[in-house]
């Protein structure tokens, strides 16, 4: 599969890869065959999906599950905490400690 | 290897690369005398300690001891108020026992702040001269134990900082170092893979446990080990951020388990499991970093290797902390506070073995003396809360 330089996969086996600086919003990035166009600026450090992962599915980072897909993701998709969870601890936001 | 001709020597033959003396209050009412004291001295290696609670307690008294009688501690002066459970004529003996000097001022004794001031700073200048006198002598590798801890992570900690100090921790457990890595609540989904670096089956059992303790206490607290920025800095789970802190530890066979204030008997690897037993008690095992750095100092660490990918800016009492940091961006922001710029991997511009041995080299000439940068700006942070500890089974040690 090719990456574009900009990502990284840190493992064969993952699902996912890494940004490594921040991207503006309209940036093109080449996910396998696929062109994808950011809708928001992504920090370094973001993941993107880099095939479609289902509901429930999990998300492979380092070779081994960092939580489980909450909605069926796109390849080039951000994989955040808009659409994944933990399989231990919930995550917990700042949004939620003030009421919002 | 000799790393240091002329470190501090201590009676129980352990040797220390600083001779900080500590002032230490015995409960937070006496906190703002002990400061007042110690506040004069902050650029000439005196270092404020303490514990705030006014209820005894095992794990905190063991705490203050070893942290009193550390390598890096030529002596100490002790701030109590008068009326506080802790035991400070027991702790002023164990330290005069240990070879150092060491006197406590009790302010209601005394009859207030400024007399108790006044003389604190004529004892401390008393401490200070008889802890100059100690006998110096050369020290090899293996006399060293370093600790690392990560704070403030984002996603580039565990991509260029957290295996960049693994390597550097290979390194150093190859000259005989101990090295210490902790925070099991941070290790949550990595209890299959490091299990399976355990010196021994029943090792390998003990760390899986207390991965199992650790799931089991943050679940009943409601949180795991995960503050809002490093969601924003692109970890999504305690599991994302668990597999990058993981790799501090590098590649080398784990040794042992320790508790907070056990010292490694040998160098190697070790585990820290700092969250406590039995049922919670007293809240979050660990509520910041600064407790979670003085434990790893209780259990003798001369240096802490310190990963921060948001970008955390403190030190520490007694020990030096070095700050190693994946984030170019937060590099380029904060470079008076990092020590070592890790997110050069991430550009390519250097190699991972190569950050390595530049963090193994830095620990080495701060052992020889050389100030880290949190150091020189003069961060002393400690906490010090209340917890529970069973002692160490026979399995956990080499």
């Amino acid at each position: 599969m090719k990456i574009d330089s900009r990502l990284i996969r840190l493992h064969p086996d993952d699902n996912v890869l890494i940004v490594t600086s921040t991207l503006p919003a309209g940036t093109e990035l080449l996910v396998g065959e696929r062109r994808v166009c950011l809708g928001e600026a992504l920090p370094l450090g973001f993941k993107i999906a880099a095939e479609a992962i289902p509901a429930s599915g999990k998300i492979i980072k380092y070779t081994v599950p960092v939580g489980s897909a909450l909605v069926d993701i796109a390849p080039g998709e951000t994989v955040h905490l808009h659409n994944m969870k933990s399989d231990y601890i919930p995550t917990w936001t700042r949004e939620q400690g003030s009421g919002h | 290897m000799i790393i240091r001709e002329d470190a501090f020597l201590r009676a129980d033959g352990r040797k220390g690369i600083r001779n900080v003396i500590v002032v230490a209050y015995l409960v937070e009412c006496a906190h703002h005398v002990a400061r007042e004291i110690a506040w004069q001295f902050r650029d000439q290696e005196v270092h404020l300690i303490g514990f705030s609670g006014c209820y005894p307690n095992a794990y905190a008294y063991r705490m203050m001891k070893t942290l009193c009688t550390h390598p890096n501690v030529g002596g100490a002066l002790l701030i109590s108020l008068g009326c506080e459970s802790f035991d400070r004529r027991n702790l002023e003996c164990e330290i005069r026992a240990s070879g150092r000097p060491a006197e406590t001022l009790v302010i209601q004794e005394k009859g207030g702040t400024r007399k108790t001031v006044a003389a604190g700073l004529e004892i401390l200048a008393a401490i200070r001269a008889e802890a100059a006198k100690v006998p110096r002598a050369p020290m090899r590798s293996e006399e060293l134990i370093v600790g690392t801890i990560c704070g403030g992570s984002d996603a580039t900690s565990g991509i260029a900082a957290n295996p960049a100090v693994g390597y550097a921790f290979d390194l150093l457990v190859q000259e005989r170092v101990a090295c210490v890595f902790e925070e099991t609540g941070e290790l949550i989904g990595c209890e299959g893979v490091m299990s399976a670096r355990a010196a021994t089956p029943e090792l390998a059992e003990l760390l899986r446990g207390t991965v199992d303790k650790a799931a089991r206490y943050y679940g009943i607290m409601g949180h795991g080990s995960f503050a809002p920025g490093n969601a924003e800095g692109g970890l999504s789970t305690i599991e994302e951020k668990s597999l990058g802190a993981y790799a501090k530890s590098g590649t080398s066979k784990i040794s042992g388990l320790l508790k907070p204030a056990d010292i490694p008997p040998r160098g190697g690897l070790y585990l820290l499991d700092v969250v406590p037993d039995g049922e919670p008690r007293f809240g979050f095992p660990n509520i910041n970093d600064s407790t979670e750095i003085a434990e790893l100092i209780a259990c003798g660490s001369h240096i802490i290797l310190f990963t921060s990918g948001r970008g955390s800016v403190v030190g520490s009492a007694i020990s030096p902390v070095i700050k190693v940091t994946g984030n170019p961006e937060t590099y380029a922001r904060m470079e008076e506070d990092m020590d070592v710029d890790a997110g050069r991997i991430l550009h390519g511009k250097a190699s991972l073995l190569e950050v390595g041995r530049e963090i193994r080299d830095l620990s080495l000439a701060v052992a020889r003396g050389q100030a880290s940068k949190s150091e020189a700006l003069l961060h002393q942070e400690f906490v010090l809360t209340y917890k529970n500890f069973e002692p160490l089974g026979h399995a956990c040690l080499p």
